[in-house]
């Protein structure tokens, strides 16, 4: 190897580490930028049941309310796109989500609801504050169901399409814009 | 006496801290000490870097005790782990899967030591190939029998 070469290669190694740094800030950006959009989500859980149908089950009706009881057969083949939500009286961002729930009903979005580890008087309490979206209503106090569907934590919202399989799974409230942004255009997709 | 007493509490295990309800324990010992290793290569989905033997979350409690009922029922471990992977996926195994996603990761040693062994074999190969100095020029070969002949101080 002649010397001209060598240096040259010498000066290029210098560049090295500015190269990684610079590498470096690029894939950092990426997922930084990727964290305020929402694609990415390092602590995110993906759901098991995107593409699949609704596991088995069959959960009694809440007394007192007026909605009939929920099982995986409500679920599968409604012949249009439905939304399961699972929440509790107890749980805060339940409270911020509902009015979207609500206009989901109006919207005449059929969405079935799951009461998690919830008690009676309490349940019965929001819905009467809040009101009713559901067009079913399960009650899974011992949590159960819950972990079938692999649900960590309330609200959680599952979107089926017309054959009842899973097209969608929300892990937190659905806020205004989660609704425009995501649940608008699934609606649009497989209505 | 009181001082004994507390003396001999400084070397009780922790057990009396483990996290959960004691009752949810299993009675067998043997049976309980497969829950609790089942349960240690399983994450919390809620605390993330917790196992659910660790955890205090609810959801990390529910699957203790579904694991439980599992040991109780006879499952075997890989079974077990199985019913909690088909409903929350990867990310509930401690220990990751070797997969598509997961390639990278786990080639990586192997990766690191493979570009160690390359660059260690560059370098020596470099070291080998590099060309003998130039012989001395008659001038050179003349100054140094002059140093030679110098007496040292």
């Amino acid at each position: 190897m002649s010397e001209v070469a060598k240096t040259s290669r010498r000066k290029w190694l210098l560049f090295a580490p500015l190269g990684v740094a610079a590498g470096c800030g690029v894939g950092f950006y990426a997922m930084l930028n990727g964290m305020r959009t929402g694609s990415f989500d390092p602590r995110g859980v993906p759901s098991t049941l995107v593409g699949r149908p609704v596991p088995d089950f069959s959960l009694p009706a809440m007394e007192g309310i007026d909605k009939p009881a929920l099982a995986a057969a409500d679920l599968r083949g409604l012949g249009r796109a439905a939304v399961v939500n699972f929440w509790a009286s107890w749980c805060v961002p339940c409270i911020v989500e509902h009015p979207q729930l609500m206009r989901l009903a109006r919207q005449g979005v059929p969405v079935f609801g799951v009461n998690y580890k919830d008690q009676l008087p309490g349940a019965q309490a929001f819905l009467t504050r809040h009101g009713n979206p559901f067009t079913r209503l399960g009650v899974d106090a011992p949590g159960r169901v819950a972990i079938d569907w692999g649900v960590y934590g309330v609200p959680e919202t599952y979107f089926l399409d017309k054959e009842g399989l899973v097209r969608w799974r929300w892990a937190g409230p659905i806020t205004p814009e989660v609704f425009d942004q995501d649940l608008t255009p699934l609606l649009r997709r497989y209505a | 006496m009181i001082r004994a007493l507390i003396i001999l509490l400084l070397f009780t295990t922790p057990a009396l801290a483990a996290v959960g309800n004691p009752e949810d324990r299993l009675r067998d010992p043997a049976q309980e000490e497969r829950a609790q290793t089942i349960g240690r290569d399983l994450r919390c989905l809620v605390c993330q870097n917790q196992s659910i033997e660790d955890s205090d979350a609810a959801v990390a409690a529910d699957l203790r005790r579904i694991v439980r009922e599992r040991v109780v029922a006879g499952d075997d471990d890989a079974r077990i782990i199985e019913f909690v992977h088909a409903r929350y996926g990867d990310f509930v195994l401690l220990r990751p899967p070797v997969n598509a996603a997961t390639a990278l990761l786990w080639a990586t040693p192997a990766l690191a030591l493979l570009g160690g062994i390359l660059a260690i074999r560059t370098m020596r190969r470099r070291a080998a190939a590099a060309p003998e100095p130039a012989p001395l020029t008659e001038a050179e070969r003349r100054r140094l029998a002059q140093l030679d002949e110098t007496p040292r101080a």
